[in-house]
């Protein structure tokens, strides 16, 4: 098995880099040779993606085999392992994330090169430009982490098993979810630096790849939360993000990505914008690389860095190649990238996207900074300093309003130019609505004048409602209009308004998405939690909530040991659930792992939703009775929720717009300028 | 020209109340920053036990490590108790517990010597960036209007704010 692997490996290694060789040649020649060359050269990218697959599918039937002679499986498997978990070992190490990287890279590829006739020189580009990319892994794979490397000496019985922490069903999703977000801006940049070599003339390159980065920017969201939400289920305490550097890597490259999918607009609409664009691409994919090397090469210690290996010089030796090319091409063909029109106002929608794009870079700097700098300081003070959550609040939160303020404006600014009635107008509702709301707050109870994190709190909300109101009014005035058109009532006309322009409303319900998880995230102050001893019958009393311990109880299965509570949780002096907060010790690895419990109570409190989240700390040994901390984390729910809808808008904002608008004029202007919100 | 000095008073007036309510507006929200209620033991507990790292290599905040079977976040708190309980202030508890476990025990940069420049650099970068988005807009705004196609000519100031309003109005989607 590990031969054919390995032989896999070698053969995807070869393939990718004649794809890389032979497609270069090929982009020098306009004649049938080389257009034969580039044929080959395109058939072996597909051929790679074949012998890639080959190599990952030995990999996890090894798992499922419990190959122990492999090294890779002896450190991640072990016989008792649940069969979803053994798939999942494919991304649980060093060597089979990697793997797993090309595996994802190939397959993206793939589909590019089975698309190759929307544009044959672009994608040729393009196909070269991931086969060097992929030649890269492939190096990695077969010459400093090979996934299947024999065990030496005698042959184990059993393996050590997957880290405990691993070992939760979101784990299952998560990591693909990330490594498509990563590895997908490969595509969106191969297009990038393929169109800025070749002197793409018009910006259609941006249109082949607009599905291509929603997509891999709809990926990576999910993974970016996913990976919160695991850390708020499985680390136990209590909390969703701890500004680690893992995920701070993985939020640097969802920025910029965001960033360029609003600013790309304006190169769409306007010409403008050019260089800026291929920056914020290159950038998006070289944070990505340096998501992966931070998570590898152990350079930063994390709490997610589950693999930590010499192969960071790998990486750093690749993103300087790629910073060096990309710069070198931007700056000789430069002139290539020249601006075409004028901007005419500063009340318009490209000021509005240049100052979201301005914002979105200072939290991705600050993150970054904040993440190299106990490197920087180890240089000149010769000590580290550690750079945690109170310097990223402290900092990001604040630039994160400001953008969430541009959020709830920008999309009631028109191209060009707009007027002042306008947009008074527009916001008139919206304003008054979230000023409301903000001295709602105040009205019952909470003070900002006490705590800084109470005025940071009261501003989201301010700001959260403004994004809400703002969609809002945006869905119900297109509505009305369609509605008095067609005759329609407004719900069916706010359909057929969503569906004549899918991307625009798609994007304001991803607003709308980004408001609710704001929402979640603002009641981090009102957090409460109690830690207690409890025997059998001990209360806690929490906020409305009182826990009683019913019983405390052990068990025992192949994988595990565990110990559990048995909590009643009364409202109101009424049982609503009963939870059971565990704490297990995993047999192969030796290791315990606290398994919270968490209910969110929307059936008590729909919008002012708390969850109630349970930890089983441990025992007292002399007493054998459990420690249980309670937690109430008001508001959270909203944050899964509010990716839900994000999600949901990148979807319709994927889905083709059906009819352009046509409005019959009664007098007819003149001019044929192009005005109106636009999308 | 009694209208149009009145129209300047009125200006004049608008931009200045402007000014004051944006300088009032900041004052209050510097003043909502830097408040905050006299705070008690328990509250000064949550603050510093959020202000210094659990040193077991977990990668949290004290008071939020639940590592299994943590040797440090235990001993580490109750050794902020007690420093509570005998009366130091917070500086010097700090101070203790770096001479103890080190300055990474801090959860982010001193505000002095070099650690200032952790502080400072996002600031910096924020300057530079709205420098640089102000100048981009001067630039744009100055850059002469692409050339029109024979025949076509674009109406003077006024009308074509009306003609922008009509467009607008007719495809308000």
């Amino acid at each position: 098995m590990a031969q054919i692997g390995s032989f896999a490996l070698l053969l995807a290694l070869v393939l990718s880099a004649y794809s890389f060789g032979a497609g270069l040649l090929a982009l020098f020649g306009r004649d049938a040779v080389s257009a034969r060359l580039g044929e080959t050269a395109r058939r072996a990218g597909i051929a790679t993606f074949a012998a890639v697959v080959l190599a990952g599918f030995i990999l996890v039937t090894a798992a499922f085999n419990d190959d122990f002679s492999m090294a890779y499986i002896y450190h991640h498997s072990n016989r008792e392992l649940p069969a979803a978990y053994k798939f999942a070992v494919l991304w649980s190490g060093q060597e089979g994330s990697l793997l797993f990287w090309s595996l994802l890279l190939a397959g993206y590829g793939f589909v590019l090169r089975l698309r190759y006739k929307t544009d044959q020189r672009l994608f040729a580009y393009a196909s070269v430009i991931i086969a060097s990319v992929q030649v890269f892994f492939l190096l990695i794979l077969n010459f400093a982490a090979h996934p299947f490397a024999i065990m030496q000496g005698s042959l184990p019985q059993d393996g050590t098993g997957l880290n405990p922490l691993l070992q939760y069903p979101e784990m299952v999703i998560h990591p693909p979810m990330l490594y498509l977000g990563y590895v997908g801006f490969t595509i969106p940049f191969a297009f990038a630096l393929g169109a800025l070599i070749m002197k793409y003339p018009g910006e259609k390159w941006i249109q082949i790849t607009r599905r291509w980065t929603m997509v891999t920017w709809c990926f990576l969201t999910v993974g970016v939360f996913l990976g919160a939400h695991w850390a708020y289920a499985v680390l136990g305490w209590g909390g969703y993000w701890g500004w680690d550097p893992v995920e701070n890597a993985s939020l640097m490259p969802w920025l910029t990505g965001t960033a360029f999918l609003h600013s790309v607009m304006m190169q769409e609409k306007r010409g403008m914008l050019k260089v800026w664009n291929m920056a914020l691409i290159f950038a998006t994919f070289l944070l990505s690389m340096l998501g992966t090397f931070l998570t590898r090469s152990g350079v930063i210690s994390s709490v997610h860095a589950f693999a930590q290996s010499s192969i960071g010089t790998w990486f750093l030796v690749f993103i300087a190649l790629t910073v060096a090319v990309c710069t070198f091409f931007l700056v000789k063909n430069l002139p290539h990238l020249k601006s075409e029109h004028k901007l005419e106002s500063l009340v318009s929608r490209e000021s509005s996207f240049l100052f979201n794009n301005l914002l979105l870079l200072v939290v991705c700097f600050t993150i970054l900074w904040g993440t190299f700098f106990p490197i920087l300081s180890e240089w000149v003070q010769g000590h580290k300093v550690t750079v945690g959550p109170p310097f990223f609040n402290r900092v990001a939160v604040p630039v994160a309003l400001l953008l969430l303020l541009l959020t709830a404006v920008g999309p009631l600014l028109a191209w060009r130019k707009t007027s002042i009635e306008s947009l008074k107008r527009n916001f008139l509702f919206p304003a008054i609505g979230s000023v409301a709301v903000g001295a709602m707050m105040i009205v019952f109870g909470v003070k900002p004048w006490e705590d800084p994190s109470y005025f940071y709190a009261v501003m989201a909300a301010v700001l959260s409602a403004l994004v809400i109101f703002t969609v809002i009014s945006e869905f119900l005035r297109g509505g009305r209009v369609i509605a008095g058109k067609t005759n329609q009532n407004i719900f069916g006309a706010m359909l057929q308004l969503c569906r004549r322009n899918t991307r625009r409303y798609g994007g304001y319900v991803v607003h709308f998405g980004v408001a609710l998880v704001v929402i979640g995230i603002l009641g981090t102050p009102f957090n409460k939690e109690v830690e207690k001893e409890m025997a059998f019958g001990d209360k806690i009393n929490i906020g409305p909530y009182t826990l009683v311990c019913q019983s405390y109880t052990q068990d025992d299965n192949p994988n595990y040991g565990n110990e559990w509570a048995i909590i009643n949780v009364f409202r109101g002096g009424k049982q609503i659930t009963t939870m059971y907060p565990e704490r297990r010790f995993y047999k192969a690895s030796g290791q315990p792992q606290t398994l919270p419990r968490i209910y969110p109570s929307f059936r008590e409190d729909l919008f002012l939703v708390t969850d109630v989240y349970l930890v089983y700390e441990g025992k007292n040994e002399t007493t054998g009775r459990p420690i249980i901390k309670a937690h109430l984390n008001p508001l959270v729910p909203w944050i899964w929720i509010g990716l839900i809808i994000m999600v949901f808008g990148t979807v319709v904002a994927l889905i083709p717009s059906t009819v352009p608008v046509t409005v019959a004029a009664t007098n007819p202007v003149r001019t044929p300028a192009h005005v109106g919100a636009g999308d | 020209m009694l209208e149009q000095v009145t129209d300047m008073k009125l200006s004049n007036y608008s931009a200045t109340f402007t000014r004051r309510l944006l300088q009032a507006l900041i004052l209050t929200a510097a003043v909502f920053l830097f408040m905050g209620a006299g705070p008690n033991d328990e509250a000064r507990f949550k603050d510093l036990g959020h202000r210094m790292m659990c040193t077991c290599g977990c990668g949290q905040v004290l008071l939020e490590c639940n590592h299994v079977g943590c040797q440090s976040s235990d001993k580490m708190r109750n050794q902020l108790l007690s420093a509570l309980d005998k009366g130091d202030n917070d500086d010097l508890i700090l101070q203790g517990f770096v001479q103890e476990y080190g300055p990474t025990v801090i959860a982010a940069p001193t505000a002095t010597g070099f650690n200032k420049v952790a502080w400072i650099m996002p600031f910096v970068a924020l300057a530079l960036g709205i420098a640089f988005v102000v100048y981009v807009v001067r630039a744009w705004k100055s850059r002469p209007a692409p050339a029109l196609a024979d025949g076509i000519v674009i109406p003077p100031g006024n009308e074509l704010d009306q003609l922008r309003a009509q467009a607008r109005k007719e495809t308000d989607l």
